[in-house]
């Protein structure tokens, strides 16, 4: 009853050299996304160069400083986070532990992102034998325990950084499959889909053109949720003794190291936690912010200026 | 003063968005009297069904603000009364039925036990509920009311399900009931059924009923008095006759010129040769035919109409001819060639002459592009049509042509009204030059009088470009208007073909004859013949 079309203000000529400038503005219509882009920006760059900088300062034990607390600026401001169960800096020890979580858990989650959905799309779209087939092999992956498949394999293969990526790529493939799977056999049926066939549209088209951008917002949450079960999956797999060994670091490793120490030194756990929570937090935020703009139907409550939309 | 049943006094409704306040009515009264059927007469947007929701509780506040007026419902406030008193009116004394019965049934539970349900919450035992619910059930017209009161919902057929509703509607004996648009969704044939099922019931129980639609046909056919809505004031009140015959405001006027079926008929001499036959077409989905050996011609330059009701093959039969669905027999030739027999590569020539416009443009337009991205892909898809530079171009020239403007090209579909997306979706069938279009129910979903626009766009287009038209309706009064020839559908079949002056004037079969019958002239006293005509047959 109250639907009315939006303000014609909404013109927007096609992309140009000013498209930059309007993905910064739309971002800063967004205070909590931006926050959150800034955050990713300085995790990635602690990941690309923090190793080549703090990599000495986090393999060499110092006794005095074991368990050091944090906020304690007596040792150097390195140990402003406090010190870990062999006396290396924590604030350090993240830093560089950025890297191989950083790249084990993109790795992972951008591989079975683009296999599951790739899969879910030919599963949901052909009419024929393949449309039967993934989805089973999809259910046998479900079925077997992810851990359990994760020891065997990696109990074959040498625990390395590329094999972990593999394993845990494997074990969330599923995921992806299924709900693209049931999105597209959906949008199949959809009017415009019709009308782009009607028009003689090959497959590939109406897969990539107008199928697969109605279905990506729901992956992209979806994989931005999935980061932060990756990482912890990859600490367990450390805990195991079948993932990353140290002296390398993750911040699922630092989580796990630190356990023992819970009830005397809780920083050892707390920072790496804090970590990941706010990493997965900002990719969260970011997706949403990158579904809205994509959205033509949602873009003015940005374009508006930012006013509080939830 | 006397008191009204129901009485909407000075309502104003205002609903808070995120764009501004929009003031869904404003200043609107009317009333309702015991024994009286009231219609609410207005396109979408007017508000017709808002002072409804608001007798009922039904307005979410926020966003929505009832900022002045009051209901008086027995000469008591609603709106200052108690949520506890007002439970008690809503359903029981106050019932509503809606458009879409289906989702307004509980899938998992039987139709009788929802019906008794209601009534044992207000406190009757079950087993008398179960007996009244039977007699209920009798009384709108179900076949095998014992049977049916252990069946579930979907096991009825769309008209059967509004009886039902319209039967737990009146399950409390209500003193008001407030339908919907209760036959929007529903055939023709069926239509005029639930109607007259309305008219019984209100004439024997005593109750009054407010009827809340948007077609003429709908307020000659049952109401007493009118009122009329737009853009959330009422612009008209007074007796359905009286409205009809002589109405003052210019939006009456221009809602009653633009309603279809009194235009002339065409004449419509057809060419020497079909451009498209279709011989002993047949589709089964398993055991069900959903065509049986159906025949088809297209001429040059006409426009062929099919009508029938829900399930009858009509849209089967297009996306047959769009292979969309492959046909199981049968053949569909067209400049030589077997449609249904084409190669992925002649067939893909083939999408270049043959285009399709669809009954819903906001699910036929991909929200995520652009006007101008939704038109163009047809040359991205047949590059060999236009070179890249011109597009632009063409694509300005299209919407002007449609009766849109250039600027319109760089806008997404949301930004349009349902009119407006039509154009565009008609544009796009344009892009490819093509030499028929297959219009499926493509004015259905549009308001009266914007149909009334489509219609004269696709009237002036066929001239201008020497197109064909296969039409699929169910709205007969359209078809007489724009069709050249008709072909009447019934389970798969047909039944009968012919001009369109033959069609109407003199129908052959009785199925025919029928649905002429059951359709709804925008005149009251048309309508009241054959309401007459209607009562001495069934005598």
């Amino acid at each position: 009853m109250v639907e009315r079309s939006p303000a014609p203000a909404a013109t927007r000529t096609k992309e140009g050299p000013g498209a930059l400038r309007t993905a910064l503005s739309l971002l800063w219509a967004d205070k909590l996304a931006c926050a959150a882009v800034i955050f990713l920006v300085i995790v990635t760059l602690c990941a690309i160069f923090g190793p080549m900088f703090l990599e000495e300062i986090t393999s060499k034990p110092n006794l005095r400083g074991r368990n050091a607390p944090p906020f304690d600026l007596s040792k150097g401001w390195m140990f402003i986070l406090g010190g870990d169960q062999l006396g290396r800096p924590l604030l350090a020890r993240i830093i560089v532990a950025a890297q191989n979580t950083m790249v084990v858990a993109a790795g992972a989650v951008v591989a079975s992102m683009i296999i599951g959905s790739a899969l879910g799309l030919i599963a949901g779209y052909s009419r024929g034998r393949a449309g039967q087939i993934i989805p089973r092999l999809a259910d046998v992956i479900m079925s077997f325990p992810s851990l359990l498949l994760a020891v065997i394999v990696l109990y074959m293969l040498e625990p390395a950084v590329g094999n972990l990526v593999i394993v845990l790529a494997i074990t969330r493939i599923p995921i992806y499959l299924r709900t693209t799977r049931a999105e597209v056999l959906e949008i199949r049926e959809r009017m415009f889909v019709q009308a782009a066939r009607v028009m003689g549209a090959s497959t590939k088209r109406i897969v990539f053109r107008h199928i697969l951008p109605v279905v990506l917002p729901t992956l992209t949450t979806i994989a931005t949720l999935d980061f932060a079960f990756v990482m912890l999956a990859e600490s367990s797999l450390s805990f195991l003794g079948i993932g990353i060994q140290p002296p390398e670091i993750t911040w699922g490793l630092m989580v796990s190291q630190g356990r023992p120490y819970l009830t005397s030194a809780w920083w050892l756990c707390f920072w790496p936690g804090l970590a990941i929570i706010l990493t997965t937090l900002s990719l969260n935020l970011l997706s949403n912010w990158l579904r809205v703009v994509l959205d033509p139907q949602q873009r003015w409550r940005l374009e508006m200026g930012g006013k509080k939309n939830a | 003063m006397p008191d009204h049943l129901l009485d909407v006094r000075n309502l104003s409704v205002d609903f808070h968005t995120a764009r501004g306040t929009v003031h869904a009515v404003r200043d609107v009264s009317w009333h309702l009297d015991r024994g009286e059927v009231l219609a609410i007469l207005g396109e979408s947007g007017s508000g017709k069904s808002v002072s409804a929701s608001a007798v009922l509780d039904l307005i979410d506040c926020p966003p929505g603000e009832i900022t002045s007026g009051e209901i008086l419902f027995d000469g008591r406030n609603l709106l200052t009364m108690s949520a506890d008193a007002r439970r008690q009116i809503n359903g029981k004394r106050i019932a509503m039925i809606f458009q879409d019965p289906l989702s307004h049934l509980n899938p998992v539970y039987t139709v009788g036990w929802q019906i008794e349900e209601t009534m044992v919450v207000h406190g009757t035992a079950r087993d008398a509920a179960r007996r009244e619910t039977v007699e209920l059930l009798r009384k709108v017209g179900l076949p095998d009311p014992e049977g049916a009161v252990e069946k579930y919902p979907h096991q009825f057929s769309g008209g059967q399900r509004q009886r039902l509703m319209i039967a737990m509607a009146l399950a409390l004996k209500p003193d008001v009931l407030i339908a919907d648009e209760p036959t929007t969704a529903l055939d023709v044939t069926v239509q005029a059924q639930i109607l007259a099922l309305l008219q019984s019931l209100q004439k024997e129980t005593g109750m009054g009923l407010l009827i809340i639609t948007h077609d003429l046909g709908v307020v000659a056919e049952i109401a007493h008095r009118v009122v009329v809505m737009n853009e959330g004031e009422i612009v008209e009140r007074g007796s359905a006759r009286e409205v009809y015959h002589n109405p003052q405001h210019a939006y009456t006027k221009k809602l009653i010129s633009a309603a279809p079926g009194q235009g002339a008929m065409s004449e419509g001499g057809q060419g020497p040769e079909p451009m498209l036959s279709m011989r002993g077409v047949t589709k089964t989905y398993g055991a069900f035919h959903a065509i049986d050996d159906l025949d088809l011609d297209l001429y040059p330059n006409e426009t062929l109409a099919i009508v029938g009701e829900s399930g009858s093959g009509k849209s089967t039969t297009a996306k047959l001819l769009l292979r969309l669905e492959e046909a199981d027999a049968g053949e569909a030739h067209y400049e030589g060639r077997d449609i249904f027999k084409l190669s992925p590569k002649e067939l893909y020539e083939m999408r270049r002459d043959i285009q399709m416009v669809f009954q819903d443009p906001t699910q036929s337009l991909n929200p995520r592009m652009s006007v101008y991205k939704i038109i163009s892909e047809a040359w991205v898809i047949h590059p060999e049509i236009l070179p890249k530079p011109r597009w632009r171009e063409r694509v300005a020239e299209l919407l002007e042509q449609v009766g849109l403007e250039a600027e319109h090209m760089y806008r997404h579909p949301h930004q349009f009204s349902g009119g407006q997306r039509q154009r565009i979706a008609i544009a796009r069938a344009l892009a490819l030059e093509p030499r028929i279009i297959v219009c499926d129910e493509a004015v259905s979903a549009l308001d009266v009088s914007i149909q009334a626009q489509v219609i004269d766009l696709l009237h002036r287009l066929k001239d201008e470009l020497n197109l064909s038209y296969i039409f699929i309706a169910h709205d007969l009064p359209v078809v007489r208007d724009f069709a050249d020839r008709v072909l009447v559908m019934q389970k798969g079949k047909v039944v009968e073909v012919g001009p369109v002056r033959q069609i109407f004037e003199s129908p052959r079969e009785d199925y025919t004859r029928n649905l002429l019958a059951a359709s709804l002239d925008p005149d009251p006293d048309v309508q009241a013949e054959r309401r007459a005509a209607r009562l001495e047959a069934a005598q």
